[in-house]
């Protein structure tokens, strides 16, 4: 039986190794398994190839000639445009830059895995000396090395899965989506992010729910309360889907006790406060949930504050559960 | 002589490239490149210290917490803090499950591929190997997969997600344990101690950790010829693993897993058969190679970074660290010698450090950290604190953050002006191992390593197994 399996080539520039290393974590099944029953070959991946060297080389020469065909880039890290190329050589002298773009005109379907590839993440933040750029955006803005608006050979834009790191699932699900030919641009929010996991906001499902329902926050990180009005927290505002669908097993950035940063966010390395702090005007917090009016927010925040249980305000400051619900009383039930 | 450029180097993490010169057939000189610079050190300047703690996991997908816990460790040295007991135990345990799996992936996903290739096809032990290990779809692969997702549970349970947490702190960890996941991490670690009694070691891992000599190691591998490890130790002996790689048998490694007692790896400095305590005050980085500014020796606390792309003597985006002068290895294997384990200084005393001590070094390690695990998990005072709070501001200026990552010593030298980050220079374990020439001209270790190798088969594998017994991590080498 001829095999209609999608190739797919997955490279690094400039980023961690993150989401390769994330997408390990894949557990149901493992990662090889995973990609073997989707439909996908993984021809050459840098952390897990056989072929090295020259070999490589000229696997990935032939991938960017076009003499051998290429269904699927994915490419995790920023590309590094600072310096005509120099902050990320091939052996051979050529800039890593040169073969990604090349590559990206010859495949059916380029993914940006992670927010370094999709927007330039935080190997752009602060002065961005390197010059460091997202596969079709710079930041927020289209641009990158791609100059914004692109569309691979099979039609779609580059799919931005965002996330430092992404969820092996966000990755997985995507790529499955993609070799059966069943994502379509209109399944991309505006930022070009897969919206089965990007129309979904951190807040939602987040453990912490009742504690920012009443306002009852935490003035620190590992306490209990809502980290949203003193601790930086910015689940209300950021596109995923991280507390409807675990990570590790059963966790999350809040489970963890510490503050969502929002990072499937173009710019989410530079917020322009401290990540632990969450700046205030007139004792509210800038940074709102994005769709809701501003005066409503107040009104109901200084209403649900004078309604907070004695139990929720007392566990907000605290690191673990220590009053516990209420039975109801006999009768009432 | 003949130039030979060798690249992309894979299953290592991040991007490396080496050239080779050739006399009488052997390499005479070894260059190490590491292509890619991103400049973290730039990327810290001007923030809000604990800041640090959102930047630096992200310098390296897979030494992700290591890098946490020295910022931790630097921070908590600022703020004039330190973590409570349950606080080090949870960290400890979330340190080590990242080092376990590290191990782990390097010998199943990225070491031992190489031996499967059919260039050694004609021994007997390749059709096993191949089975077994061969690159993706060896059937060793994933089992390791699934034992590796029950123990990164831990990751999930204590620090929210794996890589980038935030749950180390200055002052310990936002996670508090209760009894019920108490008993659910034992029964993860049970699981995943099953696997490396069943597959890895086919033994208990207390019979492993008891391996006191060469002589126990090959009456192990003779006896348990099924085991993962075993097979390894095999073919190692088939291909004389044990004369490949050896560079300058100096070993650094900072102490790690604090504990009441002292740390259970103590800080030092390894060479000939003796160990000295850590001379911190001499480790110096050396920009002499390095498309970086700078020529000669620098402190860490007094050095900035600035890129220059275009220098003439420069290689690498790696700085060379020296500590007195030497040029030094580190990770388990150094580790195991200033802890005085007695098969890995028996081994070092016969044939140095080499592909198979080092391999030998993780993965004994492993089988003693599990046992460790256990004892933190057990020790958790759950009534007791996880976090001590955090004062508004920084009491110090100045501080040197240090820890031991899978792959070695690790550290922050950072220093605060007006309670900001004014600069932060981190020296990662392969900035050491995989280090370019200094202004003395003198080799990094894998450049000593290489050096007299034959690399004239197209494959080069005698140069890619000693690349990659160094577990080098590239992404954290520059930062």
């Amino acid at each position: 039986m001829a095999s209609k399996n999608k190739r797919l080539l997955w490279l690094q520039s400039g980023g961690c190794g993150g989401c390769t290393l994330s997408l390990l974590n894949a557990d149901a099944p493992s990662l090889f398994t995973t990609l073997a029953d989707i439909g996908i070959e993984l021809i050459w991946h840098p952390s897990f190839a056989e072929q090295s060297l020259d070999d490589a080389m000229q696997l990935l020469q032939a991938l960017a000639d076009g003499s051998e065909p290429l269904d699927m880039l994915c490419l995790e890290g920023s590309v590094m445009t600072g310096a005509a190329g120099r902050f990320h050589l091939l052996p051979d002298g050529q800039s890593m830059s040169t073969l990604i773009e090349q590559l990206a005109r010859r495949a059916s379907q380029v993914i940006a895995v992670g927010t370094c590839a999709a927007y330039g993440g935080i190997s752009a933040a602060g002065d961005n000396l390197t010059g460091a750029v997202g596969l079709d955006y710079a930041g927020s803005h289209p641009g990158g090395l791609l100059g914004g608006h692109f569309h691979a050979a099979g039609g779609l834009p580059v799919v931005n899965i965002s996330g430092c790191p992404t969820h092996p699932g966000w990755v997985l699900e995507t790529l499955a989506l993609l070799a059966a030919d069943s994502l379509q641009a209109s399944d991309l929010d505006p930022l070009g992010r897969p919206r089965f996991y990007a129309d979904k906001l951190v807040h939602h499902g987040c453990d912490k729910n009742e504690f920012y329902e009443f306002k009852a926050s935490a003035t620190a990180p590992g306490q209990m309360g809502c980290l949203m009005e003193h601790v930086g927290c910015k689940g209300t505002q950021a596109h995923a889907d991280c507390n409807s669908r675990g990570w590790n097993g059963e966790g999350s950035c809040l489970t963890g006790g510490y503050p969502c940063i929002n990072c499937t966010a173009p710019d989410f390395a530079d917020p322009g406060h401290g990540f632990f702090s969450t700046p205030q005007v007139a004792g509210f917090p800038v940074g709102l949930p994005t769709d809701m009016p501003k005066a409503w927010f107040v009104a109901l925040s200084t209403l649900s504050k004078s309604a907070t249980p004695t139990r929720v305000r007392q566990n907000a400051v605290l690191d673990r559960l220590t009053v516990p619900p209420s039975l109801p009383k006999k009768g009432k039930a | 002589m003949s130039r030979r450029i060798l690249g992309p180097f894979n299953r290592v993490e991040g991007d490396l490239n080496i050239t080779l010169d050739f006399a009488d057939g052997k390499v005479s000189a070894a260059r190490v490149t590491a292509p890619l610079f991103r400049g973290f050190e730039r990327i810290l300047l001007g923030r809000e210290p604990l800041d640090a703690l959102a930047i630096v996991p992200r310098i390296c997908g897979i030494c992700s917490v290591s890098q946490s816990v020295a910022a931790a460790h630097a921070l908590s040295q600022l703020y004039g803090i330190t973590p409570p007991a349950n606080g080090q135990r949870v960290l400890n345990l979330i340190h080590a499950v990242e080092n376990i799996a590290d191990h782990l992936s390097h010998f199943y996903l990225f070491f031992m591929p190489d031996f499967a290739r059919a260039d050694y096809q004609q021994h007997g032990w390749h059709s096993e190997t191949l089975a077994r290990f061969k690159a993706q779809s060896g059937s060793a692969v994933a089992p390791m997969l699934e034992a590796r997702a029950i123990l990164m549970r831990f990751m999930g349970s204590l620090a929210g997600h794996w890589p980038h947490t935030l749950c180390l702190q200055p002052g310990g960890v936002t996670k508090v344990v209760s009894a019920a996941e108490r008993v659910r991490l034992q029964q993860w670690l049970r699981s995943f101690r099953r696997f490396l009694e069943q597959r890895t070691f086919g033994q208990p891992l207390e019979a492993i950790a008891a391996l006191d000599s060469q002589a126990a190691l090959e009456h192990y591998r003779l006896e348990t010829p099924a085991a993962d490890f075993a097979h390894f130790l095999h073919l190692a002996e088939q291909l004389q693993l044990h004369k490949l790689g050896r560079s300058y048998d100096h070993f650094i490694a900072a102490a790690a897993y604090a504990g009441p007692d002292g740390p259970w790896s103590p800080a030092g400095l390894w060479q000939q058969g003796v160990s000295q305590p850590l001379p911190l005050e001499q480790i110096s980085e050396d920009n002499h190679s390095s498309w970086l500014a700078g020529a000669g020796p620098s402190a860490p606390l007094h050095t900035d970074t600035v890129p220059l792309p275009d220098k003439a003597e420069g290689y690498s985006w790696s700085k060379a660290p020296r500590v007195a002068g030497l040029a030094a290895e580190t990770g388990a294997l150094a580790r195991g010698l200033l802890r005085g384990e007695p098969l890995l200084n028996e081994m070092v005393a016969s044939a140095g450090g080499n592909v198979l001590s080092r391999v030998v070094a993780r993965l004994t390690e492993v089988a003693r950290i599990v046992p460790l695990m256990e004892h933190w998990l057990a020790a958790l005072e759950l009534e007791q604190p996880f976090q001590q709070p955090c004062p508004a501001s920084a009491v110090h200026n100045s501080a040197i953050g240090l820890t031991e990552a899978a792959r070695g010593m690790l550290g922050h030298w950072v220093t605060l002006d007006a309670g900001r980050i004014s600069r932060y220079q981190i020296i990662a374990p392969t900035t050491w191992n995989f280090s370019p020439r200094d202004s003395k001209e003198l080799p990094g270790p894998l450049e000593k390593a290489l050096e007299g190798v034959d690399a004239s088969d197209p494959q080069a594998l005698q140069v890619q197994h000693i690349v990659r017994s160094f577990d080098p991590c590239q992404v954290c080498t520059t930062h």
